[in-house]
C-alpha cells in the first residue's frame, strides 16, 4: 500500500512516500535526514508521539507544572496517559527534567517536568 | 535574554533587563509543546525547557541585572524609559536600547466576524495561557477560526483535555501553520478542517451557542447558500500576529503601518540610532530558534554602537 506522510520531526515538513506490507515499511522515498527515516518506520509500524501536558500543584509558586514524556509513547496510549496525568499533584519543589513518574504506563519513557518551580 | 547575553559577550558591562511578567521566558512558558530548539540546541525541547536554557545562562552573569514585574509605560527619543514595578515608578536612561516586546494576536474585530458579543470568544494564545498556566479549561465544544500554528496546537490541547474540537475553519486554500502541526494536532485527532471557509457569524446571547461558516470563492467573497452551522460554546481566533511596537512608536521610531514593524533596511535596526528591535517585535518569526539567533545579532549591534560612541 502506497501512502504519503508528512514528517513532523522538524519544521521543514518533508513529504515522505512510503510502501507498507503487512504493517512493515518496505520502501521509503522523500526523506532528507535520518530523523525522517526513523519517523517513517515508526509511523507505519508503531506510531508514537511525545505527549506534553500540565500537572496541578499544591502549595507551589506556579499552579501548573508543564510535563512531557521523555521519549515518544505509542499513540494508542495517549488517552490513558492523560487520565493518569490528571490525577497527579506536585507538592515539592521541582527542577526541569525531574522525573515525576518513572516508566510511565510501562512505556519505558518517564514523565518529566519541563519547568523549574519552588515552594 | 539572547540579546542581553550576546551584548555581554561582546563587552557590554552594565545591562538592565526589564520583564513585565513575574518570571523570565515570555510566551515560551505557555508553549508547553515540543518542537523548539532543533536548530539552536540541536535537540527537541518544549517552550519552558528552551526558556530555561537561557534563564540558567543569564543568571550566571552578574553584569546583567534582571528586574521582574517591571512594566515600561513610557519611552522617549533619548532612550529614557519609565517603568512601573509594584510600589515604584522608576526612570532609567539607556545609552543603547534593545526592544524585545514580541507580538500580539489579531482579534475577532480585525477579521470582521459579525454576530452577537457573547462570552466564549478567545484568541488562541489566551486559551493557551488559561489552560497551561492558569489550569482552566475555557470551553467544551470548540470551533477554531484560522489555522495559525497556535490554533492548531490548541486544537490538540483541547482534545487532550477532553473537550471536542468541532472544526478548524480557514479562509485560505491551505493552512497557514506548519505542516507538522496539521499532522500531529489535527489529523491525529481526526478534526475536520474546512478550507476556503470563513466564520460569517457568531451566535449566542450570554455564551457562544453556535457559529455560522460560509464558503468563499478565490477572491474571498462569500458564496451564497453555502452556510454551515456548528454548535459550540467556544470560538478561538488564530489568524496571525502583529508586532508590538507601541513604545518605540511613542519614542518617534518610524513604523510601517501595514505590518506594525519598524521601517528598516537592516535587521534589528530602527530609524533612531542606538535603538534596536529584535525577535517578533521586529518581524513575526515561525520558529523561536531564529528569534534567538537574530536577537544575538541585535546584542552584538548594540555593543558595536557603544564602542563607536566612546
Amino acid at each position: 500500500m502506497n501512502k504519503k506522510l508528512t514528517c513532523i520531526e522538524c519544521p521543514r515538513g518533508c513529504v515522505l512516500s512510503v510502501d507498507a506490507e503487512n504493517g512493515k515499511l518496505v520502501r521509503l522515498e522523500g526523506y532528507e535526514c535520518p530523523k525522517g527515516e526513523k519517523y517513517a518506520i515508526a509511523e507505519i509500524e508503531n506510531p508514537t508521539r511525545i505527549l506534553t501536558s500540565t500537572v496541578l500543584t499544591e502549595g507551589l509558586f506556579l499552579k501548573m507544572i508543564p510535563v512531557r514524556t521523555s521519549d515518544p509513547i505509542p499513540k494508542s496510549d495517549i488517552k490513558k496517559a492523560m487520565s493518569e496525568i490528571i490525577k497527579i499533584r506536585i507538592k515539592r519543589s521541582i527542577r526541569t527534567g525531574d522525573v515525576i513518574i518513572k516508566d510511565f504506563l510501562g512505556s519505558g519513557a518517564d514523565l518529566i517536568a519541563t519547568r523549574d518551580c519552588s515552594v | 535574554m539572547a540579546a542581553a547575553i550576546a551584548a555581554h559577550e561582546s563587552g557590554v558591562k552594565d545591562i538592565l533587563l526589564l520583564e513585565r511578567d513575574q518570571y523570565l521566558g515570555g510566551i515560551l512558558n505557555q508553549c508547553i509543546h515540543t518542537g523548539f530548539g532543533i536548530e539552536y540546541f540541536k535537540e527537541v525541547l518544549t517552550g519552558p525547557e528552551y526558556a530555561q536554557r537561557f534563564i540558567k545562562e543569564i543568571k550566571k552573569i552578574p553584569d546583567i541585572e534582571i528586574s521582574l514585574k517591571s512594566f515600561v509605560v513610557d519611552l522617549t527619543r533619548d532612550k529614557t524609559l519609565t517603568f512601573i514595578k509594584p510600589g515604584i515608578l522608576e526612570k532609567v536612561k539607556a545609552r543603547v536600547l534593545i526592544m524585545a516586546t514580541g507580538c500580539r494576536e489579531k482579534t475577532r474585530e480585525m477579521i470582521h466576524i459579525a454576530g452577537t458579543r457573547p462570552s466564549g470568544v478567545f484568541s488562541a494564545g489566551l486559551a493557551q495561557k488559561l489552560i497551561n498556566i492558569e489550569g482552566l479549561l475555557p470551553g467544551k465544544r470548540v470551533v477554531i477560526a484560522g489555522s495559525g500554528d497556535i490554533g492548531l496546537i490548541m486544537a490538540r490541547r483541547f482534545m487532550l483535555e477532553g473537550a471536542e474540537v468541532r472544526a478548524v475553519i480557514e479562509i485560505e486554500k491551505k493552512t497557514r501553520g506548519l505542516l507538522r502541526n496539521v499532522v500531529q494536532c489535527i489529523e491525529d485527532f481526526e478534526i475536520p478542517m474546512y478550507f476556503n471557509h470563513r466564520i460569517s457569524k457568531i451566535n449566542g446571547k450570554d455564551r457562544v451557542e453556535s457559529v455560522t461558516a460560509v464558503k468563499v470563492d478565490d477572491d474571498l467573497n462569500d458564496i451564497p447558500g453555502t452556510d454551515v452551522r456548528f454548535d459550540c460554546d467556544t470560538v478561538l481566533i488564530s489568524v496571525g500576529l502583529i508586532p508590538e511596537n507601541e513604545l518605540i512608536e511613542m519614542a518617534g521610531v518610524q513604523i510601517d503601518k501595514k505590518t506594525n514593524s519598524p521601517v528598516s533596511h537592516e535587521l534589528n535596526k530602527t530609524s533612531i540610532p542606538g535603538l534596536f528591535v529584535c525577535g517578533n517585535s521586529f518581524k513575526v518569526y515561525d520558529i523561536v530558534d531564529s528569534v534567538s539567533l537574530d536577537s544575538e545579532i541585535a546584542g552584538r549591534l548594540a555593543a558595536e554602537y557603544l564602542r563607536k560612541k566612546i
